[in-house]
């Protein structure tokens, strides 16, 4: 007995440096993955801060890095699942000028056309038909490549050019602008944010939320008799993501909103303004709210739903997800209503913070959400990606664009950089799961 | 006479064509409860297309299937389950990137009150079950493609018997298995014979089917040679049936 026991000690010993980092992150509820991402942008932007002059890490910089980010990351927690099920939307930045050009007609000519401007339930209708129509055009898409079994790569491909003409028809190549004005807040901005009690309001939300989800996670477990993870795992994981969260939230009420617009605050509210101007936190933009509370729910319906296993399946094995009696069709022809759907929230949010609706709206945004999917994690062919890693791919995407910016590279050398990194974190990333392996 | 038992699953004048080619032409076979069927024949010789009429996989283009005498309309996998059949496939049907939890319940995933999977009732359902049949299984958080053949295999049969099937298809059960596992197998298949379930096994070890097999049905280019008791025949007048077909059989 004895013998055995120390046996595994000595075996175990010899392997520690190896699978330390897998066996900390999996501790943390992490993918290892996610873990060598979020050091490798810690990283990044402590590299441009310094090659900056330290205009990177500011409040107003980061706060804008989060804006935007947020449309991207919208878009990309969508494809993920298209791409994990084994398919490719090339059609996103179309759908999404398609219906940003329907939304800012809707509320710029159609409604106040029959009801006159400035009603309080315009951005409501707008929203929810923008949304709407998103989710048609990705059902069609969707049974195209569900049911007639036309490859995803081609009925996307045609969706790409057919909607953006259909956009510039629409409205006959016209720039559609200015935007209802409580449209606009959904692209930010120092009106389009929650300001400081409201951004307090939703970290404290969010530290219960992880706080609940963690003992509940235990209790689960408890019930079942499986092994639990030993009370200090959980409390640093908690009080990594509750500080994560309250940084984050200090970083936005961190920027003031311009010394003209605070002036006029005052002036409006018959506020004296105190020497130095009046000072008012931003808070969290709606853009980032709506970025992350898209992310959350993607995240849910991926892990915790038929659905998200369906799809998963379906892209590890696609003949066993039939043999299973899953009606495959349908889970595939659901992942682009989906993605449709978030094209059209992606849309609002771009021409919210536009304000206006143009013809050249979102060009090029799905190369940059399947390349922020991708650097996320998610494998090309299939089976494999999640959410989180998504997001991070979007914000790893506007970091380097960001800083390029701040250090003065020319645009042409910023999309060399990018295409570089792009094919260096795919390439990195499949040689260390080769290896892994 | 014979005994007056309905058969548990009666297939006849099965016919599947595809495009011009028939796979299986006309073809009558039968289960009893608690007896293993050895289905047999060479390559094309019609049995996995057989089978999967059976399972839900495909459509038969004629013919009938009874259960317990009745005749049912099985046009999915899922109408396959709900009349208690189960199939191993050859390839072994397993979602490569999830574990062997989530293989297990892959279409019957269990759900908590607010429709969320139970992930943890799975993993708990599937330590039982796997734990009966393979004590050694401990990789239960692992996708399943980390896992050995043998644990592969542990897994779909356990997704097999898991559900109460009444029928099960086992689809070259031993063909990657090693001597220890492919005695595991042989052992779960006179347990589950003992509690009355009826196996369909294609099998192309001679072998095997001879050892397990009560009756044996030759399949040759689509056709059913004969269904013969294991008894009454030698390994060689099968294997003359399975490479020569009609003209070996000896009446």
């Amino acid at each position: 007995m004895t013998d055995t026991a120390s046996n595994e000690e000595v075996s175990g010993t010899t392997q520690v440096d190896k699978r330390n980092v897998r066996r900390s992150a999996a501790l943390l509820g992490l993918d290892s993955r996610l873990l060598g991402m979020i050091v490798a942008l810690g990283a990044m932007w402590v590299a441009f801060n310094f090659f900056s002059d330290g205009l990177f890490l500011t409040s107003r910089n980061l706060w804008n890095l989060s804006v935007q980010s947020s449309a991207v990351a919208i878009l990309a927690t969508g494809m993920v699942l298209v791409i994990v099920s084994r398919n490719i939307d090339l059609s996103v930045g179309s759908i999404a000028v398609f219906v940003a050009m329907f939304m800012g007609l809707m509320q710029a000519e159609w409604i106040p056309d029959r009801y006159g401007l400035g009603r309080s339930w315009t951005w409501v209708v707008v929203l929810v038909a923008g949304i709407a129509l998103g989710g048609l055009i990705g059902a069609l898409h969707g049974f195209i490549v569900a049911y007639v079994k036309v490859p995803s790569f081609i009925v996307t491909l045609g969706g790409l050019l057919v909607w953006r003409a259909f956009a510039f028809q629409l409205a006959d190549g016209r720039t559609i602008a200015p935007l209802d004005t409580k449209f606009q807040l959904i692209g930010g901005g120092p009106k389009g944010s929650l300001g400081e009690t409201k951004s307090w309001l939703v970290a404290t939300l969010a530290c219960t939320v992880i706080v609940v989800g963690l003992v509940i996670g235990r209790r689960r477990r408890r019930r079942h008799g499986f092994q639990l993870r030993p009370t200090w795992t959980e409390a640093v994981v908690g009080t990594l993501g509750c500080s994560a969260v309250l940084g984050a939230v200090w970083v936005a009420n961190s920027y003031m909103w311009p010394p003209g617009l605070a002036k006029d605050y005052a002036e409006e509210h018959g506020i004296t303004e105190p020497p130095g101007g009046l000072r008012i936190p931003t808070g969290i933009a709606i853009p980032v709210l709506i970025a992350v509370g898209v992310a959350v729910f993607m995240t849910y319906l991926a892990t915790r739903r038929r659905f998200g296993r369906y799809v998963y399946s379906i892209g590890g094995n696609p003949e066993a997800a039939e043999l299973a009696g899953i009606n495959t069709r349908f889970v595939v022809m659901k992942t682009f209503i989906v993605m449709g759907m978030l094209a059209a929230l992606g849309a609002a949010v771009i021409s919210a913070r536009l304000n206006a609706a143009t013809v050249g709206l979102g060009t090029g945004l799905e190369l940059q959400v399947i390349a922020a999917a991708v650097i996320g994690g998610t494998s090309l062919a299939g089976g494999i990606g999640i959410i989180p890693g998504a997001m991070l791919g979007a914000v790893v995407m506007q970091s380097l664009s960001s800083g390029m910016v701040l250090m003065k590279v020319p645009t042409a050398t910023q999309d060399i950089v990018v295409g570089v990194l792009l094919v260096t974190a795919v390439a990195f990333d499949s040689i260390l799961t080769r290896r892994r392996a | 006479m014979s005994d007056a038992l309905v058969p548990l699953v009666e297939m006849r004048n099965i016919r599947v064509s595809f495009g011009g080619v028939v796979a299986v032409d006309d073809v009558s076979v039968s289960l009893r409860a608690g007896e293993v069927v050895g289905l047999v024949g060479g390559n094309g010789a019609g049995k996995s297309t057989l089978i999967r009429v059976l399972s839900g996989a495909h459509q038969a283009d004629g013919g009938v299937i009874l259960i317990n005498g009745e005749m049912v309309l099985i046009s999915n996998p899922r109408d396959a389950k709900a009349h208690g059949i189960e199939a191993i496939y050859q390839t072994l049907a397993l979602a490569d990137n999830t574990d062997a939890a989530a293989n297990l319940f892959l279409g019957r995933e269990l759900t908590t009150r607010l429709g969320s999977l139970d992930d943890a009732g799975m993993e708990a359902a599937a330590r039982k079950v796997l734990g009966r049949l393979n004590p050694k299984f401990k990789n239960f958080k692992d996708p399943v493609n980390k896992l050995s053949g043998g644990q592969r295999q542990s897994v779909a049969i356990a997704r097999a018997v898991q559900f109460n099937a009444r029928i099960l298809i086992m689809d070259e059960p031993t063909a990657a298995l090693g001597p220890a596992e492919t005695a595991q197998v042989r052992e779960l298949v006179t347990q589950l014979k003992a509690e009355g379930i009826g196996i369909f096994m294609i099998s192309h070890d001679i072998h095997d089917v001879f050892d397990l097999s009560d009756r044996i049905s030759v399949m040759h280019q689509g056709e059913l040679v004969a269904t013969v008791n294991k008894d009454d025949v030698t390994k060689d007048e099968v294997l003359a049936m399975i490479i020569m077909g009609g003209r070996s059989v000896v009446q």
